[in-house]
This record gives structure tokens, C-alpha cells and sequence, in this order.
């Protein structure tokens, strides 16, 4: 008998702006498991990961994070939201920033103490960041602010991760530096996982699951199922006759993939989720 | 000058505020909160009016108006049919000429009115003085309970509310504090200017800093050093005391910007 999952949807439904944007979605998720959700732009990708965080409210059915209701005070999730760059003038150092994800266990009245400093200096050793803890977190490359906010987000939680397009607006060896990285974490941490992007094959390389939606749940399983499938096709509405080779590529080259065909065809590419 | 009593209590005033419009005025920069700032100092003119015309205390008729405006701004800003500012055009003109019209029907409303908008801090009473301590005081405790969740909210609203933080609650609680330090600014340098108290100490110190904490406590140092200069030279040279702080505090910045124009490294 497996154990109880991390993250569960039972018929999940969530409406924004009178319009329902998520209708019906039901899967779950064990603990260590990375799961990918792809899906076209407008599916309902980041609507999704915000239900799941309690960001936004959901009209039908039931999530379980951690075996709780999504959201509350002290979530124990760690949050990498699809972002642009820090302004530059922000005052804060990147030991700043990280220290943020302790907040929910600080509270209101309680000063970080030695147990909050070290968590600090754990997180930032992990992703490699102790030597830029005191620079300003404005003046970092957009990958190394990728890594402090990966940092903040296991300052928070060493339990789930939940990324929006971790790696939009990242080179190719940063975008590589970067899934290498949680790879690692993954491992070292038993970490469960859960990212939208929408870098199909990046995705289908990385994640032990993916999900594919488009407002509704269209296809859950492990990726080769998942990109072999009928669904994902219906999902997008167009072919991936190249998508199971670039998948073996970007695997064999180290997980590698080629920029230029790394995409799905050019009418069902997307920038950015809803 | 010192051994003037209305000068000691007009000193202390400028050191309140100022402490209290640069600690403020942190978070004021960082959120570009310049403009909602600037609606809700106007507007606060006609709480003062609403005061004076019932004969109840102007600085607290306008505390309550100008929390009751900021708090409008916020929810009419929600609803999202219109801009932020568009919103803040109109609650800030409406409620100022609702101010000058009241103040219209007293006799020899200009000078009160000249008052306010513009400051009288010479005039201020140990009382009000009292009061105004207190205010500050309630302000600088708030922002340090609510410091770091405000400082979250600041680097990312969306993640600070991922992490169980009250956002909503946050930022309505800061438009709180904005509009009662707005009011205990007006006594000092008047509805018209006390928004420069509440930018240009905290724009300042943000030329020459990027830690957080030096920031502050430079926004802080600027702010209190603009009331004290600014109402030396007032007395010396017998300008207004509000126009001659709000100068102090300009000053500052255009030094910063000639040696620090280009921020801190």
C-alpha cells in the first residue's frame, strides 16, 4: 500500500472572472516524485499551482497539500512563481531574500535566531550561492537570482517544491545549470517536486510524471506515455513528430537540449502561462 | 532660539515627524506609493474643514477622513474598473475642494486654511504636541511589528501570500499608517508639502545604500536632520517653517544626487 500522496486534486474546479479556467482536474502526487504540468498557453497551468497554494479559491472539488487545505499560515511549500528580474535598486542582499522564507515560522514578534541563520547558510550552500550572500539580490544574473529564490523556496520547505517556469527568460546553460541543480536537490533531499512549464521536452526529460491539461485534465503518467499519447495532441491541437526524438536527445547529451528544436511546432509554442 | 518654549515644542515637532515621515517613507519609495500619498495628504484638508465647521479637534476629524479616504482609494482600486490613480484623482480633488468649500462659510477662513495647507508649527501647543508624540509612536511600533512581512511584501506580494501572510490585512495596515503620519506631518509642514517629508529623505538615503537597514536608518537621520535645519533657518532668516523643512529635505537630496548620482555600487 503506498503511502498518503503530498499533493492530491479530486475533481478540481476554479473559476476567474466568471469564466471557469480548471474544471474537473484530479490526480496525485507521492513523495520524491517530480511532476511536469504542460500544457497550450491560456490551459490553466499557473491556475493550477495557485489553487494549489490557496492563491486562489477553488469553485468545486478538494485539494490536500501535505495533508491539509492549501494555504494557512505556515504552508511548508516552497514557492518559485514565473517572474521577471528583481529592480536592481532593491534593498536587499540575497541573505535577505532567503531569509523571507522563514517568515511563516518567525511569526510576527520572533527575531531570526542561530536556527534561522544556519537554515539560511544551508540553503544558500545547496544552490551554490554562499559566496553571493551579501550582494545585493538586484544585481545578480537572472540564473543566479533563479538559485536565491531556489534557495527561499528550501528555506521554506524541504518537503515540496512548486515552480512556475522555473526557467523562462534563462540561456541554455543557465536553463541546464538550473534542472542540473534540482536534479541534485531532488535526490539529496527526497524533495517532491511540481512544475508548470512550458518547455515540453526540458519537462519531459526532467519530471518522473507529467500532467497535461487544457482546462481539463487531458493525460497523467510517466512522460513517455504521456508524449506518446493521443491527448497531448488533442491538448495542443497540432503534431509532435519530433517530440520523442528531441526528448532522447536532450537525455543523451547530458540533457542538453537544442534551443531551436526544443519547442513544439511554432503554432503551439507559448511565452507564458495564463 | 532654544530657550523659546514655542521654539522647543517646534523643534520636538520636527523631530517627530521627521523621524517618522523618513521611517515611513521607506516603505513609501519601495512601494511607489508617492502618488496615493499625495491624494491622501490633500485630501486630508477636508477632514481638517469637517473639524473646524463641527468645532471638534481639525488634527482629528482629519486622521479619521484620511483613513477613511485611503481606505476608499484601496477598495475602489480593487474593484479594478479603473486605474489606481485615476481613483486617487478623484477622492484627492473631491475631498479638497469638499475642504475649501467648508472652510468658505468661516469668517476669516483663509488663515486657518493657510494653516494647514501649508503648516504653522510655531503655533503648535504642548498638547497637540503630546498627541503627536503619541501618534508617532503608534506608527513606529506598527512598522516594526509589521516590518518584515512589509519588506516580503515588497520583494514579492505574490510569495509573501504563498507564505500564510495577511497581504490584504498588510496593505490596507499600511495605508493606515500612511494616512495618520500624513496628519502628523500637517502641523509641521501642511497638507500640501508633508508628502515631500514622506519621499525625499527615503529617495535620498536610497542613493546612497542598498542594505535595507542603512536605508532606513538614513531615511530616518535625513528626515529628523530636515525638520531641525529647516526650522533653524525658518527662524533665522524668518521664512515659513514648512516651506524652509521641505527645502532642508530637498537640499539633502540634491547633495546625495551630485555625489551619488549614480546610486550605490
Amino acid at each position: 500500500m503506498s503511502a498518503d500522496p503530498v499533493v492530491r486534486f479530486e475533481g478540481v474546479s476554479v473559476d476567474r472572472h466568471a469564466r471557469r479556467v480548471l474544471e474537473g482536474i484530479s490526480f496525485s502526487l507521492q513523495a520524491g516524485h517530480f511532476l511536469g504540468v504542460v500544457g497550450p498557453n491560456g490551459a490553466g497551468k499557473t491556475t493550477l499551482l495557485r489553487a494549489m497554494l490557496g492563491l486562489v479559491p477553488i469553485a468545486e472539488g478538494r485539494i490536500q497539500v501535505l495533508g491539509r487545505p492549501p494555504g494557512g499560515a505556515s504552508p511548508e511549500v516552497g514557492y518559485v512563481p514565473q517572474r521577471h528580474a528583481v529592480a536592481p535598486s532593491f534593498p536587499a542582499t540575497v541573505r535577505d531574500v532567503v531569509m523571507m522564507g522563514r517568515l511563516p515560522q518567525l511569526g510576527w514578534l520572533r527575531r531570526p535566531g542561530a536556527a534561522d541563520r544556519d537554515s539560511v547558510d544551508r540553503s544558500l550552500a545547496r544552490v551554490g550561492m554562499q559566496d553571493r550572500a551579501d550582494r545585493p539580490i538586484g544585481r545578480l544574473s537572472g540564473g543566479e537570482q533563479r538559485r536565491a529564490m531556489l534557495a527561499q523556496a528550501l528555506c521554506a520547505s524541504q518537503k515540496l517544491l512548486v515552480l512556475d517556469e522555473p526557467t523562462i527568460g534563462l540561456d541554455l546553460p543557465a536553463e541546464q545549470a538550473f534542472y542540473a541543480l534540482l536534479r541534485s536537490l531532488k535526490e539529496e533531499l527526497r524533495l517532491t517536486v511540481i512544475a508548470v512549464s512550458h518547455d515540453l521536452v526540458a519537462l519531459a526529460a526532467e519530471a518522473d510524471e507529467l500532467v497535461c491539461i487544457n482546462r481539463t485534465m487531458h493525460v497523467h503518467g510517466n512522460p513517455e506515455e504521456v508524449v506518446h499519447s493521443h491527448a497531448l495532441r488533442e491538448a495542443y491541437s497540432c503534431e509532435f513528430n519530433f517530440l520523442a526524438g528531441e526528448i532522447a536527445h536532450h537525455e543523451r547529451i547530458g540533457r542538453e537540449p537544442s534551443r531551436d528544436c526544443a519547442e513544439p511546432a511554432d503554432d503551439c509554442a507559448e511565452p507564458a502561462d495564463d | 532660539m532654544i530657550e523659546l518654549a514655542f521654539m522647543q515644542r517646534a523643534l520636538a515637532a520636527a523631530l517627530l515627524v521627521g523621524v517618522v515621515c523618513g521611517a515611513l517613507g521607506f516603505f513609501v519609495v519601495l512601494r511607489r506609493l508617492a502618488f496615493i500619498g499625495v491624494g491622501i495628504s490633500h485630501s486630508a484638508i477636508g477632514g481638517v474643514a469637517i473639524g473646524v465647521v463641527a468645532g471638534v479637534s481639525p488634527l482629528l476629524t482629519a486622521a479619521v477622513f484620511a483613513v477613511a479616504v485611503a481606505l476608499g482609494i484601496a477598495a475602489v482600486g480593487r474593484r479594478g474598473a479603473l486605474s489606481e490613480d485615476a481613483v486617487i484623482g478623484v477622492f484627492f480633488s473631491g475631498s479638497m475642494a469638499l475642504g475649501v468649500a467648508l472652510f468658505s462659510l468661516q469668517r476669516g477662513f483663509q488663515q486657518d486654511l493657510f494653516g494647514y495647507l501649508f503648516g504653522d508649527v510655531l503655533a503648535i501647543t504642548g498638547p497637540e504636541l503630546a498627541t503627536l508624540a503619541a501618534g508617532t509612536a503608534a506608527v513606529l511600533v506598527a512598522l516594526a511589528l509589521g516590518f518584515r512581512s512589509l519588506f516580503f511584501m515588497a520583494f514579492d506580494e505574490e510569495i509573501a501570500r504563498a507564505y500564510g501572510q495577511p497581504v490584504g490585512a498588510l496593505n490596507t495596515g499600511l495605508l493606515v499608517l500612511l494616512a495618520v503620519t500624513i496628519v502628523i506631518g500637517v502641523r509641521l509642514v501642511g497638507a500640501i508639502l508633508v508628502e515631500a517629508l514622506l519621499v525625499i529623505p527615503a529617495a535620498s538615503a536610497a542613493l546612497w545604500t542598498r542594505g535595507w537597514r542603512a536605508q532606513l536608518a538614513l531615511a530616518i537621520g535625513l528626515g529628523a536632520a530636515s525638520g531641525l535645519v529647516g526650522l533653524a533657518i525658518a527662524y533665522r532668516l524668518d521664512l515659513a517653517a514648512g516651506a524652509s523643512v521641505v527645502l532642508a529635505a530637498a537640499a539633502f537630496f540634491f547633495v546625495s544626487l551630485a555625489l551619488r548620482g549614480a546610486g550605490p555600487r
